[in-house]
């Protein structure tokens, strides 16, 4: 069994983070990178998943050499190579990054594709099910259990649905995109970090990949940073409490 | 950011975050609970286990994770993340109790003791001081007598201030097996269900709080000949080599420890008001914390490029990167008075043959002679000014945090208590002066 996982990077959301004098985007001069906490869930199950099956895991990811470091995290947690798409990664949208993992799909031919059910910076949401769509796949979004059949064939997915759980079968090849509940990701050690380094990063570009579309399809007009809280104000008693709530938040 | 970042490869980034993220998940909601009961949960040892965390630095051959110094220093910091010192000292007294162990080549030690103890299953701890001795360890007066009649060893003696001692399962003792004061000296490996093994007192401490530590007695205890450790009167030499590693690792805790205490202060500074402002608006204010932050990048330069020094011969391990800084270190005339050449040192492991003694210069009996480990000097460096920084940059930070600095719910309250042991653990600041004078010539 072959599992393919979409790998982003994100800035470290612990990170302060600025934006560049003319609004068009963050100032990346000194953050920290780190993986999309949703891309190691699905990282995690996809390893669980080889191991119990036998299977190889192939992490793909787009962008330029930088995010080599991201890339090699995930090889430390155990995945056997990766393919790296050179692009800016400032320039995707999640449109162009889902035809592009779509492309790498056709040359890999995965029984399951694997994503974070969205990307911690962007929160778009959007790049499993595109993917599904551009390859017409079944889909499971924001899994929290995944089990496979015995023959590899069937991927019984529960998903966290508004209110509920809904469990749901589908054959595979199939896109499944990984919740935060779906499992704990585990812990790279030494060894395997070490020999990380060692692994293959396979580089392709767009021409490899014959991919024809590569219009952005959202524009950014421009970036706000959030507005300065406001200092709060101490009251004297309950009901001075219930009069400000009343008469000027209006919150009552 | 600090240019210590330039000795880092992605091994070292990856592995600090690792540790980073077990110390934030598995130590910090905890820390303050375990700190004020003096010891933390046996199964954490597993459980940082099953994470790769304990065998830094310990090759993969006798079960550890690999690596070398460097790794050993950004795990540390890594670990240190928890917020308890006593939590990342108690975990990692393996790194003290276990290395001679790992010199001595013996399977059966190996096998017995030191696999087990990597893999979070048992508890190692290293006891060298006793209620009479402590830096001067040609003092010890712990006695390991052959029975000629069994083949057995007659241990008797106590040792003092033992950390995870109450409850280890691997005692590294260091014992007197002959009158000559270094020569005289072998390690055994003691466990706590030997008959005559005890613990005579679980001790309270200024800090370190999380980390047990113990008395230790032994009356006419039974050790079979397995195990001892190398050859009778080796021990001198394996403890020499033992407390390079001990010394670059309390470098590193000093380094953590100042870190985080500076890094406190930056947060404290800019939410305190004092007269109608932030703290930090105060040139008072900015001035003790850029000498704070100079002093916490000086420290972690100089304790990255030890380490970084120790492994030139690039993640052979510990042992063997050691052994080759020694031998690539050309014993100056000054300093190859006291000192072995590597050779000798391999000899005097194997063998069992006392260190030679210089037949120059008149010594007390007590002179402590220094075997060429390389780097001896630096590292002695390093653990001084580590320490030193870390008590320095503690005082201020706690200053800093004015009448909450004295208080227990505050990190940097946690943090003065723990950095005072650092100039007095693992070899006393005047004691390392000694030997960074002796390095000198003098």
């Amino acid at each position: 069994m072959k599992i393919l996982v979409a790998f982003k990077r994100v800035i470290d959301p612990d990170a302060r983070i600025k934006l560049t004098a003319d609004r068009s985007g963050v100032d990346t001069d000194s953050v920290e990178y780190k993986a999309n906490p949703f891309c190691e869930n699905a990282l995690e199950e996809a390893l669980q998943i080889a191991e119990e099956h036998d299977g190889e895991v192939v992490l793909v990811s787009a962008g330029g050499p930088d995010i080599d470091k991201t890339i090699r995290a995930g090889l430390a947690l155990g995945a056997e190579r990766a393919i790296r798409v050179e692009i800016e990664d400032t320039v995707l949208d999640s449109d162009l990054a889902a035809r592009v993992f779509a492309a790498v799909y056709k040359e890999e031919e995965p029984d399951i594709f694997f994503f974070g059910k969205q990307a911690i910076d962007s929160d778009n949401n959007q790049c499993g099910q595109l993917v599904a769509e551009y390859l017409g796949l079944p889909q499971a979004c924001f899994a929290s259990e995944v089990v496979i059949d015995d023959d590899g064939e069937v991927a019984t997915v529960t998903r966290e649905v508004d209110g509920g759980l809904e469990t749901i079968a589908l054959t595979l090849p199939a896109v499944i995109t990984a919740d935060l509940r779906l499992n704990t990701p585990r812990f790279a050690k030494l060894p395997d970090i070490m020999k990380a380094g060692r692994k293959t990063i396979d580089v392709m570009d767009l021409d490899d990949l014959d991919i024809e579309d590569t219009a952005l399809k959202i524009e950014l007009v421009s970036l706000e940073e959030p507005s300065a809280r406001q200092a709060g104000v101490k009251v004297g008693s309950i009901d001075e409490l219930v009069d400000k709530l009343k008469n000027e938040a209006r919150a009552l | 950011m600090s240019v210590t970042k330039l000795l880092l490869d992605e091994s070292h980034v990856l592995l600090r975050k690792q540790c980073e993220r077990f110390a934030r998940a598995e130590i910090a909601p905890h820390a303050t609970k375990w700190e004020e009961a003096g010891i933390f949960p046996r199964e954490l040892y597993g459980k940082a286990a099953a994470a790769g965390l304990l065998g830094i630095g310990f090759d993969e051959s006798v079960g550890g994770s690999g690596g070398g110094s460097l790794h050993l220093v950004v795990s540390i910091e890594g670990l240190m993340r928890g917020g308890s010192t006593g939590v990342a000292v108690g975990l990692w007294s393996l790194g003290i109790g276990l290395p001679p162990l790992v010199q001595s080549k013996d399977s059966f030690l190996t096998d017995t003791f030191v696999r087990p103890t990597l893999a979070g299953e048992t508890i190692a701890c290293l006891a060298i001081t006793e209620p009479g001795t402590g830096s001067d360890v040609a003092g010890v007066r712990t006695r390991a007598v052959r029975d000629d009649a069994t083949g057995d060893y007659i241990v008797n003696g106590a040792k003092l201030f033992i950390t995870s001692g109450t409850r280890a399962d691997v005692i590294t003792t260091l014992c007197r097996t002959g009158d000559d004061p270094h020569g005289g000296l072998t390690f055994f490996v003691l466990t706590p269900d030997m008959n005559g093994v005890s613990v005579s007192r679980s001790l309270r401490k200024t800090g370190w709080c999380a980390s047990d530590t113990a008395e230790l007695a032994f009356d006419n205890v039974r050790v079979p000949a397995t195990h001892r450790v190398g050859a009778e009167g080796s021990g001198f030499v394996t403890l020499m080599r033992n407390f390079q590693t001990e010394r670059l690792a309390l470098a590193a805790y000093g380094v953590a420890t100042a870190e985080l205490a500076l890094e406190e202060s930056l947060r404290y500074v800019r939410e305190r008001s004092a007269f109608g402002r932030p703290i930090a608006k105060f040139q008072v204010t900015k001035h003790k914390l850029a000498d704070m932050a100079t002093k916490v990048e000086a420290a972690k330069c100089m304790t990255y490029q030890v380490a970084a020094a120790m492994d030139a011969g690039k993640y052979q391990g510990r042992d063997k990167a050691l052994a080759s800084a020694a031998a690539s270190d050309a014993p100056s005339p000054a300093a190859s008075v006291h000192s072995l050449r590597s050779s000798e040192l391999n000899d005097a492991r194997i063998d069992g043959v006392r260190p030679p003694q210089p037949a120059t210069a008149p010594r007390s009996p007590r002179a402590t002679p220094t075997p060429n480990l390389g780097l001896v000097k630096e590292v002695s460096m390093a653990k001084n000014f580590a320490a030193e920084v870390a008590v320095s940059v503690c005082y201020d930070a706690v200053q800093l945090h004015g009448g909450m600095g004295y208080m227990r719910e505050t990190l940097v309250e946690r943090l003065s208590r723990d950095a005072r042991l650092l100039p007095i653990g693992g070899g006393t600041q005047e004691v390392m002066k000694e030997i960074i004078a002796k390095q000198l010539g003098l």
